[in-house]
């Protein structure tokens, strides 16, 4: 590894183009995804906006569809998967005593699609007929219907599942082949534990969406009728086909904030995790599952009842391992000497918001009640509590956290604090009166609704505009921290464990050029 | 495994926590807000309205005892409070308790719910069939057993959604021709769509099944007591979704039998509309209440065009050859919006729409469409 240690560093713009170091390429994704934040949290004001009153004030029907459908795109394969890859980037070599990741290139590559295939999704909206408008689960034939928007929809889909691909290749090589000696599998931190699943989670998932856009661009464009049920296809193909990638998809989402919430935790409570190995193997099992329980996102298209049954059953199971993860969570902290630092916050905030989104899919995973939930705002609340309660609770725990470690300096703590504060009364108002808008019957993607809708419509429109200005706070103090303010020392926090933090503050530019001593 | 296994186990649980769900049923404070399920009116809707109350406060008793420990923790094992931490950790008993309590609360949730689910597929030994058919962005009632059927479109003014009126009760929620349906007979629901993929939902009822085009899904209900129940699509199908609601009328079995006999009287009163020859003025009226129920959602109240639908004023089509506006009126046109109305319109609506559109918002052809014309056009 010595004679890889060029003194070579490109600056200016070549610097962030050719970069081949994991700390940098980490940089690029988390600026990405956080850019990506922004344009997706606008896009919800516009949604909000438009549902402040009944009746049609801002937007059109058809560009309110477009909104929902991009937000969702923008916050999923551009927000939450890009951060997470980020943290991948940066913390992976690090916790497990590495130079860099196995595969610079290519990891350079699979930042470089997401920047172009990101423009190609934001410029469908500016296509004639505008951009995809058929919810980001595009259901043909719905999705058949829409102009050239759509393809570019399809294209980008496309290309972010690449750059997913290559991001988890890079991710597994780095973890199995460039730990330090002595780190066994069962003894890795578990945020690299987490995120070595996960991207196995992604090498199976997203060929299968991509399988899935080849089928509906070939249905728009070459003349075949896999969707099409005039000529002899079937629309609820696309439907399984999808959410065979959709399901493993949310726990691509939520295993490394879960993995954050489990380097976090034992930090702030001064107290060693309480389950290693029942992390490892509910981990496990949870991403098992996921691939077993697809069809409970379509309990209303009219299955048989053996498969309706068997999908009940088996998503009901995936609350066993997720209970055994919040258990050990709470154990955890049980009798610690706890102290409440930012990011201790964001995580202890984060397993509070992700239980309820839990109990809410329990409820949702029962077929005959979830005939009245299906496609209201119930599910609307469920799944921002699950992918915004856990996911970027997750991803702000673990930026708080590191983020002395990658600047070399403290942030301001009571920046810190408001944030996570008003984010959380912000994200509660938002969403928890959509639970109850969605079990008084009303439906989800609807840009007008009737009157006894009203009130919990302007609450969670109050707490999305509070929510997103929440986050200038975040851009202020990130900004502020990476130019200067109180050193940091190497450890960071009192009870720190792990190879990351016997680095300096920032870390070298490449991480370990000799293989550390793990205990 | 007997569904009287099931039904009696879910009878013991449901007793049990009936007397705590009321609190959930009738929060008077909230009246205004809706907090839970509507008021059902069918067996199947009160069962599951119990179900969702039995699940709820599971959750909610759950959720209280995980927290009560956190919050505990939080408040009591804190450094500033000189707690020391101490360092335990596994434990096997406490592992295996809490991997099979979460196991047994499953199997006491899904026992209920499985013998909910099994009555709720039983579509036999029904007494009346009525076939639903989603259309971008309307219903369609057909009734098989007594050969008629009829759409059924949203009714709240164009201005009350674009703020310019005052909003009514039931804005968003009324139609003009609601789905009739007898009370205490079993009615079979045979769910479909024409186009893409949309669901008949009505809270009360209990009910919701998607309308997939190609598949006919089939759902029952038995509607208790007579009144006016109100549901919406429930999956999105393009631009107007959030505008095509569902009204359901429930009657006594008498007055069903009448309102059957005076469609009936309706259907060969429209049919007799095709033989006679019209002027264009009749044409042009009844064309002008056509467009307003059926094409202005897309093409514009005035003709002006919604987004990325095209406008009537001026158009290619509608001042070019009539054969070819015939064509793409009664067949639409492939990888659109744009449906084939000769299945949903009469040769009399199709004869004065086309009339309309040819001659009113400005444009020019000049000709009229008799509804003679349409029907040969059909064969």
């Amino acid at each position: 590894m010595a004679t890889a240690h060029h003194a070579d560093h490109p600056t200016g713009l070549s610097r962030w183009l050719f970069t081949t170091n994991h700390k940098d390429i980490g940089t690029l994704y988390l600026v990405f995804a956080f850019t990506m934040a922004v344009i997706g949290g606008l896009m919800s004001l516009v949604i909000r906006a438009e549902l402040w009153q009944p009746g049609l004030q801002l937007v059109d029907p058809h560009f309110f569809n477009q909104m929902t459908t991009v937000h969702a795109l923008v916050m999923i394969f551009g927000f939450a998967m890009p951060g997470f890859v980020g943290l991948a980037n940066w913390q992976i070599p690090m916790m497990i005593g590495a130079p860099d990741m196995a595969l610079p290139r290519m990891n350079n590559w699979s930042f470089w699609i997401l920047p172009f295939a990101a423009t190609l999704l934001i410029l469908g909206l500016f296509m004639p007929g505008g951009g995809p408008s058929a919810g980001w689960t595009l259901y043909p034939p719905l999705s058949a219907q829409g102009g050239i928007g759509t393809d570019f929809t399809l294209l980008s889909i496309h290309l972010l599942g690449m750059s997913s691909i290559l991001g988890s290749i890079n991710i597994i090589a780095t973890i199995l082949n460039m730990r330090a000696p002595g780190m066994t599998l069962m003894k890795m931190p578990m945020f690299v534990w987490t995120w070595l699943i996960t991207a196995f989670l992604l090498i199976a998932a997203m060929p299968v969406l991509a399988g899935a856009v080849t089928m509906l661009i070939t249905d728009r464009h070459f003349g075949t009728s896999f969707f099409d049920a005039a000529g002899g296809g079937d629309p609820v193909l696309w439907q399984h086909v999808f959410w065979f990638f959709g399901h493993p998809e949310v726990y691509i989402l939520v295993l490394p904030a879960f993995g954050v919430f489990s380097q976090i935790i034992p930090t702030f409570a001064r107290k060693q995790l309480f389950g290693y190995d029942s992390m490892v193997y509910a981990t496990a099992s949870i991403a098992f599952l996921s691939f077993i329980v697809w069809a409970h996102h379509m309990y209303t298209v009219g299955m048989p009842m053996a498969g309706e049954l068997f999908f009940m059953y088996a998503t009901m199971l995936i609350a066993v391992p997720t209970g055994v993860k919040v258990f050990n969570w709470i154990s955890t902290m049980w009798r610690g000497s706890m102290t409440f630092e930012t990011p201790m916050l964001w995580a202890i905030g984060g397993v509070f918001t992700f239980t309820i989104g839990g109990l809410s899919g329990l409820m949702l995973a029962i077929t005959p009640v979830d005939f009245q939930y299906h496609d209201t705002y119930f599910v609307v609340a469920h799944f921002h509590y699950v992918i915004f309660g856990a996911s970027v609770f997750g991803l702000f725990a673990a930026v708080y956290y590191w983020m002395p470690k990658w600047t070399g300096h403290m942030y301001n703590e009571t920046l810190g604090k408001w944030h996570f504060w008003l984010t959380m009364l912000g994200f509660t108002l938002t969403f928890f009166p959509q639970h109850f808008l969605g079990l008084a019957g009303m439906p989800r993607r609807i840009p007008d609704y009737a009157l006894q809708f009203t009130e919990f419509n302007q609450w969670s429109t109050v707490g999305a505009f509070m929510t997103i200005a929440a986050q200038f706070i975040f851009f202020y103090l990130a900004i502020k921290c990476m130019k200067g303010g109180e050193r940091a020392t190497d450890k960071v926090w009192e009870a720190a464990d792990g190879l990351e933090w016997t680095l300096s503050s920032p870390p070298p530019y490449h991480s370990f050029t000799v293989a550390p001593k793990f205990k | 495994m007997s569904i009287t296994f099931f039904r009696r186990l879910s009878g013991i649980v449901s007793r049990l926590i009936l007397g705590v769900s009321l609190w959930f049923t009738a929060p008077a404070a909230f009246a205004a807000y809706g907090l839970n399920f509507q008021k059902p009116v069918t067996p199947i809707g009160h069962k599951l309205l119990e179900l969702h109350n039995l699940i709820l406060i599971i959750c909610v008793v759950i959720f209280v005892i995980v927290f009560g420990f956190m919050f505990y923790s939080i408040f009591a094992h804190r450094k500033s409070r000189g707690h020391k931490a101490a360092q335990f950790h596994e434990n096997t008993t406490l592992e295996v308790v809490w991997t099979v309590i979460p196991f047994v609360i499953l199997v006491s949730m899904a026992l209920p719910s499985t013998a909910t689910l099994i009555e709720m597929d039983d579509t036999s030994k029904s007494d009346l069939t009525v076939k639903i058919t989603g259309y971008q962005w309307k219903w369609k009632y057909d009734y098989p057993d007594h050969d008629f059927g009829y759409f059924s479109s949203l009714s709240t003014p164009r201005d009350q959604i674009e703020n310019k009126a005052t909003k009514g009760e039931h804005y968003l929620l009324q139609v003009d021709n609601p789905i009739v349906l007898p009370v205490g007979k079993k009615v079979r629901l045979l769910v479909t769509a024409n186009d893409v993929i949309h669901s008949w939902w009505v809270p009360q009822l209990g009910t919701k099944k998607d309308a997939i085009p190609g598949f006919i899904n089939e759902i029952w209900t038995r509607i208790d007591e007579p009144g006016i129940y109100r549901g919406q699509c429930a999956e999105l199908c393009g631009k107007d979704h959030g505008y095509m609601p569902i009204v359901v009328t429930a009657v006594s079995a008498e007055d069903f039998t009448k309102w059957v006999a005076a469609q009936k009287d309706k259907a060969a009163a429209d049919s007799a509309g095709g033989a006679k020859t019209w002027s264009k003025d009749d044409l042009m009226e009844k064309g002008k209440k056509v467009y307003a129920t059926t094409c202005a959602a897309c093409h514009g109240a005035n003709g002006e065009g919604v987004g990325p639908f095209p406008k009537m004023i001026g158009s290619k089509i509608a001042n070019g050859p009539l054969a070819d506006h015939m064509n793409i009126v009664m067949h639409g046109k492939a990888g659109t919006a744009m449906q084939a109305f000769a299945a949903q319109l009469s040769d009399t609506d199709l004869a004065a729409v086309v009339t309309f559109e040819r001659n009113g918002f400005g444009n020019k052809a000049g000709d009229t469409v008799q509804p003679s014309q349409v029907k040969a056009l059909r064969k």
